[in-house]
């Protein structure tokens, strides 16, 4: 080919040590190649920065509750006591005596179900209504005002209507749980579309997609940081509202775990069911958190 | 015949009450093969003549006639290089150029076929070996080469550049100026290209068109450039023709036509 000029940008872009294997006047330089048992020295390093603090953290607030709580008459447990209280609780989470008498396993597994149900169907409409709403400006102006109004209304505001609607209890909780998480997926989304560069429509015009290529090709991958930013607000919602929800509706839960326990006065079962909610709602948030990071690479860093 | 004619184009933007009139009655004609050069200052509505070539933008009244039918709407037959890439960061560089392909040759290529147009076309802009990177992992010369080989690949009629080089540092451009240079002499596009770049102007045109300020800009003076091809950029630098076309180009953007800045 004709493009003498070009030939200097593909070396240029070559590593080091690779050409210098071909030229024996340039000095080969090798990249310092730490010994393994030095990076295990440097991973366990950085794996502790992360850990530790935490932990020391962790180490002292047990230590103070402890001592706060384990003089007679304290209406809290301490730590001790929620431990030797729970500790059948603990050890044995998959247990089933019929009825609501089961494991917290099986209390935490009904509850992921409603809240997997009710997200669910939240991530497709809210995608969807974003999208419209993103795309056309008389969806947006038809739509939006309703529904600024209608996300501030709170979960539980909306759990006697959908039981007067389904009259069951099961799907009243997926229905809070999904208009729960709906509204930031909705809106999140509507800003990703709207904010598509007018370089990527132009680009799409000049290849001409059709509206169903443009769509997958183009709106969802380019809004997609911003479609996970409203799924990862939305898990938060759907997992605040779930316990409350399951509270009132009763039945398998955790949840109705929690409010049996209250009313049982089993102080050490609402702590040990609160700290699993919280580890599971953090695992939850990590979770959307970390598909966003795989399917958005590229996508958030130009 | 004129290949691509543009008919007393007139452009009038409208923005609640103002109306602003960008382009008053442009007329061009370009012959198959050519390289034409749109220069002039910033705003004068260069940007918004080549959109309407494109597609992208409609004029208010006139219109453009590629082979004596009218275009009104984007397509393929008039790939565009924008100026900042535009390529899709999602898709690494061999899928960018893909995409077109697929659309266009949808029913004329096998699916083979196709794969190995996008090859040949990333390996007439050396990009072959960076099939598989994403755009934010090459620099912004390598960006702009794919940008090249993506519009390439549409085999479109007319391919507009809309300050392809505008971006690069001197150097990067200079190099990308010789190969746009090199295709052009191996594959014979008609090339219409916006610059405010008066070297690179002439360097490349076979024509160049210069626009006068905005607004209501028109076309006020086309230069042939009358330079043999292939150009050698040593060369061209004691050229007299080519310093002769240099100097008609600065003169008519500063001295008749200055670009008086907006308060």
């Amino acid at each position: 080919m004709s493009m003498p000029a070009l030939t200097n940008d593909r070396a240029s872009n070559v590593v080091p040590t690779a050409s210098a294997s071909s030229t024996a006047s340039v000095v080969t330089m090798t990249p310092k190649q730490a010994p393994a048992a030095e990076r295990y020295v440097k991973m366990a390093r950085e794996v502790a920065v992360r850990v530790v603090p935490p932990l020391i953290v962790l180490v002292l607030f047990m230590l103070v509750w402890e001592l706060l709580c384990r003089r007679a008459g304290s209406a809290l447990p301490p730590p001790s006591r929620v431990f030797s209280d729970t500790r059948e609780l603990i050890f044995d989470p998959f247990f089933d005596h019929g009825g609501i008498d089961k494991g917290l396993f099986w209390h935490l597994e009904a509850s992921l179900r409603r809240v997997a149900i009710g997200y669910a169907i939240a991530a497709i409409v809210g995608v969807a209504l974003g999208t419209l709403i993103g795309q056309s400006v008389w969806a947006m102006r038809g739509l939006d005002p309703i529904f600024q109004v209608l996300r501030t209304i709170p979960p539980l505001a909306w759990l006697p209507l959908s039981l007067a609607a389904f009259r069951d209890g099961q799907p009243s909780a997926i229905f809070v749980i999904f208009i729960t998480s709906v509204w930031p997926i909705i809106i999140n989304t509507a800003v990703g579309i709207r904010n598509i560069p007018q370089d990527y429509r132009n680009v799409a015009a000049v290849v001409q997609l059709n509206p169903l290529e443009f769509f997958a090709k183009i709106m969802i991958p380019a809004a997609a940081p911003y479609i996970f930013t409203g799924l990862r607000i939305g898990i938060g919602l759907s997992w605040l509202a779930i316990v409350a929800a399951e509270m009132l509706i009763g039945g398998v839960g955790i949840g109705f775990f929690i409010w049996d326990a209250w009313n049982s006065s089993h102080i050490s079962e609402i702590i040990l069911a609160l700290f699993y909610v919280g580890i599971i709602g953090f695992v939850l948030d990590r979770l959307i958190a970390v598909v966003g990071k795989i399917v958005t690479r590229g996508t958030a860093t130009n | 015949m004129a290949y691509l004619k543009l008919d007393h184009v007139d452009k009038v933007f409208t923005r609640g009450a103002a109306t602003t009139e960008v382009l008053k009655d442009i007329n061009l004609t370009i012959e198959k093969g050519e390289y034409v050069s749109i220069i002039g200052h910033s705003g004068c509505g260069k940007s918004t003549m080549l959109n309407i070539v494109a597609g992208l933008t409609t004029a208010t009244t006139g219109g453009v006639l590629l082979e004596e039918r009218e275009v009104n709407s984007p397509g393929p037959d008039r790939a565009v290089v924008f100026q900042n890439h535009s390529l899709l960061p999602w898709l690494t560089v061999y899928e960018n150029v893909r995409l077109g392909v697929d659309k266009v040759f949808a029913r004329t290529k096998t699916r083979a076929e196709r794969d190995a147009w996008t090859m040949h076309n990333l390996n007439l802009v050396q990009m072959a070996h960076a099939k598989d990177k994403r755009p934010n992992e090459i620099s912004g010369g390598m960006k702009q080469r794919v940008g090249i080989a993506r519009a390439l690949a549409m085999e479109p009629k007319v391919l507009l550049l809309d300050e392809p080089f505008g971006a690069l540092d001197a150097l990067t451009r200079a190099h990308l100026q010789d190969s746009v240079m090199a295709l052009h002499q191996k594959l014979g596009n008609t090339i219409l290209m916006i610059t405010h770049d008066v070297d690179e102007a002439v360097l490349l045109s076979d024509r160049i068109v210069m626009m006068t300020n905005g607004p209501s800009a028109h076309i006020g003076e086309v230069l042939e450039v009358a330079l043999p091809r292939p150009r050698k950029r040593l060369d061209l630098a004691t050229n007299p023709t080519y310093v002769k076309c240099r100097q008609r180009v600065l003169e008519f953007l500063y001295e008749r036509h200055r670009f008086v800045e907006a308060a």
